[in-house]
């Protein structure tokens, strides 16, 4: 085998557990869309075209309460943010790829492959990097969407799965996400701040309330992350 | 599939894209302020707790506050179990076992 051939294998395997891991969620998402009352190809098209699974979960919720376009986008847009940091930290590595290659690798930048790739880059740094990395994204791709398929064709099979409450496999998730970063007082206020606005602006239309508590939210982080370091300024002095 | 789906879909994919190609696609000219990185950092806890929140306490539109509500008991449980266990699969499974044990049994 080719060391092409080798690091692609690398990739598809040390990529494993998060493709078994991220399985259930495909499914969830399938059935999910469908019982919001969406055709099962809105779920696939979301999986194949928008790969971004906590965008693709609000977006439901969007779509369903009446958002207009620009807040979905826009949501999408802040929701997936965090993925410009992924984008600057593989930089060093995916310079050296051609760049039809980096155009098309960064359509799989999801958080799997890049906690992937990113640990592949401490260990071997650029060596074989792109086809390592298509290994790991395009296996971890095609079981998102093969199993998105599964659960939208399912879910359309199954009678009253709009009553199952599968919209609750995205709140535990996002809770279980939120919980253990709950530890210092800043993003303790950060959330007690977007939590209380998204109550209070939850009549608000276009389902506009969450962008504005989201942005409350950061509002009062870096207010917060100002505030101390005036504080540790004046205690330095 | 409507019009309506396919601009929200296409639209999605530009915003999720654009994101992920900034430093891979274009490289080293563009550079972040470090106030936006740090603002940056507050984005998730943000986003996702303004969607969690109306979802626990709100669902189906009415305000909810009871032991018997499913929706806030499993996202309670699901934040404490991934706080101790600092795992969410088992969070997750967790707390839709508790979630699914109020559907079915209250």
């Amino acid at each position: 085998m080719s060391n092409s051939t080798t690091a692609a294998f690398a990739g598809l395997r040390d990529t494993i557990p998060l493709t078994v891991g991220t399985t259930p969620f495909a499914i969830i998402f399938g059935a999910l869309v469908v019982s919001a009352g969406l055709p099962p190809e809105a779920a696939l098209a979301l999986s194949t075209i928008v790969f971004a699974g906590s965008a693709q979960f609000i977006s439901i919720s969007l779509i369903g309460g009446g958002a207009a376009l620009p807040v979905i986008w826009l949501t999408t847009f802040v929701v997936n943010l965090r993925h410009a940091l992924y984008s600057a930290t593989v930089q060093p590595v995916t310079k050296s790829w051609p760049l039809p290659w980096r155009v098309l690798g960064a359509f799989w930048l999801t958080d799997e492959c890049f906690a992937v790739f990113e640990r592949r880059m401490q260990t071997a740094g650029a060596a074989d990097s792109l086809p390592y990395y298509l290994g790991s994204a395009v296996s971890f791709y095609l079981n998102w969407v093969a199993w998105t398929a599964v659960g939208a064709y399912l879910g359309n099979l199954i009678p009253g799965v709009a009553t199952l409450g599968l919209d609750f496999a995205m709140v535990a998730t996002f809770a279980a996400i939120i919980a253990p970063q709950l530890k210092a007082l800043t993003p303790v206020a950060v959330a007690a701040t977007a939590g209380a606005v998204a109550l209070l602006a939850q009549g608000l239309p276009y389902k506009l309330g969450l962008m504005l508590a989201a942005l409350a939210g950061v509002v009062v982080g870096v207010l917060l992350d100002g505030w101390r370091r005036r504080l540790a300024a004046e205690e330095a002095a | 599939m409507n019009d309506f789906l396919w601009a929200a879909i296409l639209g999605m994919f530009v915003a999720t894209y654009v994101v992920r190609a900034s430093f891979i696609v274009f490289g080293q000219k563009l550079r972040f302020p470090p106030a936006v990185v740090q603002a940056l950092g507050h984005v998730p806890v943000a986003v996702l707790t303004a969607i969690v929140v109306p979802e626990a306490l709100m669902p189906g539109g009415q305000f909810d506050v009871s032991p018997g509500n499913p929706y806030l008991v499993g996202t309670l449980v699901a934040g404490l179990v991934a706080w101790k266990t600092r795992n969410i699969l088992t969070a997750v499974l967790v707390s839709f076992a508790v979630f699914g044990a109020m559907r079915w049994l209250l």
